[in-house]
């Protein structure tokens, strides 16, 4: 059943975005951000957290999960730290996505030429 | 017809004003293209979601891990395997023919990291890749991090942490 789930909410997610990106001018760089922001936004009141218990993979699968990740983290820090936490924190949980994708993209970079 | 709206001689008069131009465009342009594409984006988009879920499910009973931990061992599988294809060439297709269903997922954000390393590393690996490859996931990086620090101080505010 939750592989139903995460396909429904994956495939709604990225169907908003293909709709957005026919139908305006928004280019998918305005398109990604806009949903890191909605994901932190939704995650204010902990909604994003009970769709992600419901939904499994596919809700952090898609780059709203990138928002939800960067202010959960920020709340782990500010639960030891206070305020200052919430910036000691912040990249906790992305780090190792961010990190593998800078150093994957350089290792590839190295061996591999542009194809046209 | 932005190269068009900036010559300023138009002698001959087959240059068009520029509302012009996009009303003919927008009665030509096919409808059924736009439904094709969110149903595109819809199946592609949702059998990420579906592999993303698998990947969980096979770390946490292989590997023996708790979910949170398998979550990012399945994304750092997915930016894996988005980088490789885009650096032996055929995830462009890919994206040329998913378009949304393939840059929302987190493979768009490790496809745009590797392609802008690959297709700068010709200017030099300091002016030219280390300068360029943030330059379309840097803005996904800068508006998460201001966005997630204002929210999340909302958050302390309203709900006290937690």
């Amino acid at each position: 059943m939750i592989y139903i789930y995460s396909f429904l909410f994956a495939g709604f997610i990225s169907m908003i975005g293909q709709l957005i990106l026919d139908n305006t001018k928004l280019t998918p760089g305005h398109i990604t951000s806009l949903f890191v922001i909605i994901g932190s936004a939704l995650d204010i009141f902990n909604i994003y957290d009970k769709i992600v218990t419901y939904v499994g993979g596919g809700a952090l699968v898609p780059i709203t999960s990138f928002g939800h990740l960067l202010i959960h983290g920020g709340m782990v820090g500010a639960s030891q730290s206070g305020f200052i936490g919430l910036a000691m924190g912040m990249f906790d949980l992305t780090a190792s996505g961010i990190t593998s994708a800078i150093f994957f993209s350089f290792i590839f970079s190295l061996f591999f030429r542009p194809k046209d | 017809m932005y190269i068009f709206s900036k010559i300023e001689n138009n002698k001959n008069g087959d240059i068009m004003e520029k509302k012009l131009y996009q009303k003919l465009v927008m009665e030509h342009r096919p409808d059924e293209k736009r439904g094709q594409n969110a149903v595109i984006a819809f199946l592609i988009g949702g059998t990420v979601g579906v592999i993303g879920e698998l990947l969980i499910e096979f770390y946490s009973y292989y590997l023996e891990l708790s979910r949170a931990d398998a979550s990012i061992f399945m994304i750092i599988t997915l930016i894996f395997l988005a980088s490789l294809c885009t650096a032996l060439g055929f995830f462009d297709k890919w994206v040329k023919f998913a378009k949304c269903g393939l840059i929302i997922p987190i493979t768009g954000f490790a496809h745009s990291m590797t392609s802008a390393a690959i297709e700068y590393k010709k200017e030099g690996f300091v002016t030219g890749l280390g300068a360029n490859m943030f330059k379309l996931a840097g803005t996904v990086i800068l508006y998460g991090v201001v966005s997630a620090y204002i929210f999340g101080f909302i958050r302390l505010i309203v709900m006290g942490g937690a």
